[in-house]
């Protein structure tokens, strides 16, 4: 098989990997997410695109119940990934973490070696037997990360000496080392140069192959150039989401037209 | 471009007022920057002239507790007065007591002074024992009961010079004042100028200050910090022991885990508050809990360091979190985000970079406690005589002991003007220890940020 070029762009059906069920969130008395729903393919890029303020970041750490940290969130509805509601009662979110990894908005390595920073998930998981094992996971993920040539002589060096780039492209190396299999990303472009922001986005492209990505992103075009699917919020809604060339070339909401046109955002 | 084309292109002509000339309103306002400056030159001025004024008074006072006057003189050890039974067995001779050796020290020093051939109106070993002090028998008698078989030979001995006599040599004591004194006379003082040009009385170093035990009123030449020290020490280990484990979990629970709510807010302005409560009141809170209630050992180093730990848990407390929560959020995020526990990434993150202000803290803290005195007076550690050095670790935690700053407001309170140089004395040393912890604080703090 092949991959297929960017142009023909995949219409065909997936798997579903996370299913969202009127998802509410409330902090404290906002409600910042009203009633969403909404499929996420596996092995695509979803992109949520929207205003700033609007709730992409909210309903993303839904996905992996990062909000659980935040004392006055609560959310409601039902998200199933794999078909298992992550929100019942047995469900560890330590363990969902592992399953669902994230990239933040500001590049945020740990003040560890480059390699430590790596290591460190797939260590508290115990998913290393020996030495030799836990090398050979660092040099996949950095791989995996696009970033093994730049630092593989300089594993040892601190990851908060790299370049912003650089950082985040070993943040994502570090998500994908615990072999997550969604990937969720907060604006991993926002911090960076163009330069960088073109590395990352051909690295999300290609890990495309492996996981389901979600990408928040304030850049109609880097959804355009990098997603799939695109979902649209707008104060808490989820106004319209489907295919990517579709909600940019021919939006049924009126609002939709309005933000990719410009007029609001 | 070039200069040229600079000038040359026409320059367009100025509207308002000119950049040159500054308006009243901008020099009102550099004047008041000026003035701010000046101010605050003035206020950093002043703390520095404080500063100085304070350790030279410290430095003059207190240098003189660091030497004393000793009299170098041959003393025959009388066989006849020292080990009568003559068989030289130490349990025997410690029958002997200090009025047995005095008689030994005072011919001693008079042969010696008629062998220098020294003109003095004292006619009698007798007359010259103010020149002595009194724990100079003891001095010697320590030397012989440790080696019983000097018995019988004439040894050289540094002999403590009486307080007077050290008092003269150091300015304290004045030829005028001699008249009123009953321990000394000016003829006393004659011996003591001419014993001075022969070598035979001179000030050394006297690391029995730093080392050695206090002395009672009289024996001013005698007393010194280190049993003090030692109490000191002792309670700064319960203090580090306790305040440090009890001080970071109470932080990282408070910080990390504890919900938001009423109550932790209530909790918390109460650290803040107990942090400034009266140092005393935690004495009174020792007094009655650990020694009326639980019946521990008064003046004990153990009653003092658990004191002391009340009062240093609230600034230890408030120092960790707040180098808690110094560290970014977007760490404990990051550890989150791979699927670490919360434990885990407090311990494997945040802690670690947290740790040179907890340290920074808990060493301060530290300290602070060293210095408090307030708190030992009400469990006794203040007017306790600390002649005795704790023999083993246990005796050091519960046997009654002093502290440093408990020994120097004690050396302040006595008669004796000797005592009051010691003080100042006690004053270096117990800022030498201070000095010597900040630096650890420092360099701690130096050591871990310098990671990346
Ligand atoms: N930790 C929080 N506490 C309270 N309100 C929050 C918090 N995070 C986000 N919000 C609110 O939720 C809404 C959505 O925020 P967010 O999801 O960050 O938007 P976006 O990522 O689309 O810019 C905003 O109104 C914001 O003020
Ligand atoms: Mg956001």
């Amino acid at each position: 098989m092949y991959d297929a070029p960017n142009s023909e762009r995949d219409v065909e059906v997936k798997d579903i990997k996370i299913t969202a069920q009127g998802v509410q969130v409330y902090y404290g008395d906002t409600h910042a997410i009203k009633d969403v729903s909404v499929d996420i393919e596996d092995k695509t890029v979803t992109a949520f695109i929207g205003p700033s303020g609007c709730g992409k970041s909210t309903f993303l750490r839904c996905l992996n119940r990062m909000n659980d940290t935040i004392d006055i969130a609560r959310v409601e509805g039902n998200i199933l990934l794999d078909g298992e509601d992550i929100y019942d009662k047995r469900v560890d979110p330590v363990q969902l973490r592992a399953k669902v990894g994230m990239v933040f908005q500001k590049p945020n390595p740990f003040p560890k070696s480059i390699y430590d920073n790596v290591a460190y998930g797939p260590r508290i998981h115990g998913m290393a037997k020996n030495k030799a094992d836990l090398d050979e996971i660092v040099e996949r993920a950095l791989k995996r990360g696009a970033i093994w040539n730049e630092v593989k002589d300089r594993l040892h060096a601190p990851g908060t000496g790299l370049s912003g780039g650089q950082q985040q492209r070993l943040c994502i190396a570090r998500a994908v080392a615990t072999e997550p299999e969604v990937l969720l990303m907060d604006e991993p472009c926002s911090a960076l140069d163009p330069i960088a922001t073109a590395q990352v986005e051909e690295l999300i492209d290609e890990l495309r192959r492996d996981y389901s990505v979600v990408i928040v992103t304030h850049s109609m075009q880097q959804a355009a150039r990098v997603s799939q699917k695109t979902a649209f919020f707008h104060l808490g809604n989820l106004v319209e989401f489907g295919v990517t060339d579709k909600i940019f070339t021919n939006p049924t909401d009126p609002r939709t037209e309005a933000y990719i046109t410009g007029r609001i955002g | 471009m070039t200069d040229a084309s600079l000038a040359t292109s026409g320059a367009p002509a100025r509207k308002g007022k000119s950049l040159v000339v500054p308006d009243a309103r901008t020099k009102r306002r550099n004047a008041a920057e000026t003035r701010f400056k000046a101010y605050g030159v003035a206020a950093i001025g002043a703390g520095i002239f404080f500063l100085v004024v304070l350790l030279s008074a410290i430095l003059i006072n207190g240098v003189g507790a660091f030497q004393q006057t000793f009299i170098q003189v041959p003393v025959y050890l009388d066989p006849a007065k020292l080990d009568k039974s003559g068989n030289r067995d130490p349990e025997e001779m410690k029958k002997v007591s200090t009025f047995g050796y005095s008689p030994l020290i005072q011919d001693a020093l008079f042969a010696e002074v008629q062998a220098q051939g020294v003109d003095t109106p004292l006619d009698s070993a007798k007359a010259m024992k103010e020149m002595i002090s009194a724990s100079a028998a003891a001095q010697v008698r320590d030397v012989v009961l440790a080696d019983p078989d000097l018995v019988g030979e004439t040894v050289d001995f540094q002999i403590l010079a009486s307080s007077r006599v050290d008092g003269y040599l150091k300015g304290r004591v004045q030829r005028a004042d001699v008249a009123r004194d009953k321990n000394i006379n000016v003829e006393h003082l004659d011996l003591t100028d001419a014993l001075r040009e022969k070598g035979i009385v001179a000030r050394r170093f006297n690391m029995d200050f730093i080392t050695g035990a206090d002395a009672s009123e009289s024996r001013a030449e005698q007393a010194g910090l280190g049993v003090s020290i030692l109490g000191s020490l002792f309670m700064m280990l319960v203090v580090l022991l306790l305040s440090l484990p009890i001080g970071v979990a109470a932080s990282i629970y408070l910080e990390e885990f504890a919900k938001k709510n009423r109550f932790t807010d209530i909790i918390e302005v109460n650290i803040s508050n107990l942090a400034a409560v009266p140092s005393i009141v935690f004495g009174i809170l020792g007094l009655a809990v650990f020694i009326q209630f639980m019946h521990l050992p008064q003046s004990a180093p153990l009653v003092g360091g658990l004191v002391l730990t009340l009062m240093t848990l609230p600034t230890i407390i408030i120092s960790t979190r707040a180098s808690l929560a110094s560290v970014p959020p977007s760490i404990r995020s990051a550890a989150l985000g791979v699927g670490a526990s919360k434990m885990q990434s407090v311990f494997h993150h945040v802690l670690p970079l947290a740790m040179p202000g907890i340290l920074t803290g808990t060493i301060l803290g530290l300290a602070q406690a060293l210095g408090e005195t307030a708190p030992l007076l009400l469990i006794g550690m203040v007017g306790y005589i600390a002649t005795n050095y704790p023999d083993g670790v246990a005796s050091g935690f519960l046997d009654p002991n002093s502290a440093m700053p408990a020994q120097i407001y004690e050396w302040a309170k006595r008669a004796d003007p000797a005592y009051y140089e010691r003080a100042w004395g006690g004053i270096i040393i117990l800022l030498v220890f201070l000095m010597v912890m900040n630096i650890i604080a420092i360099l701690l703090r130096r050591r871990f940020e310098r990671r990346w």
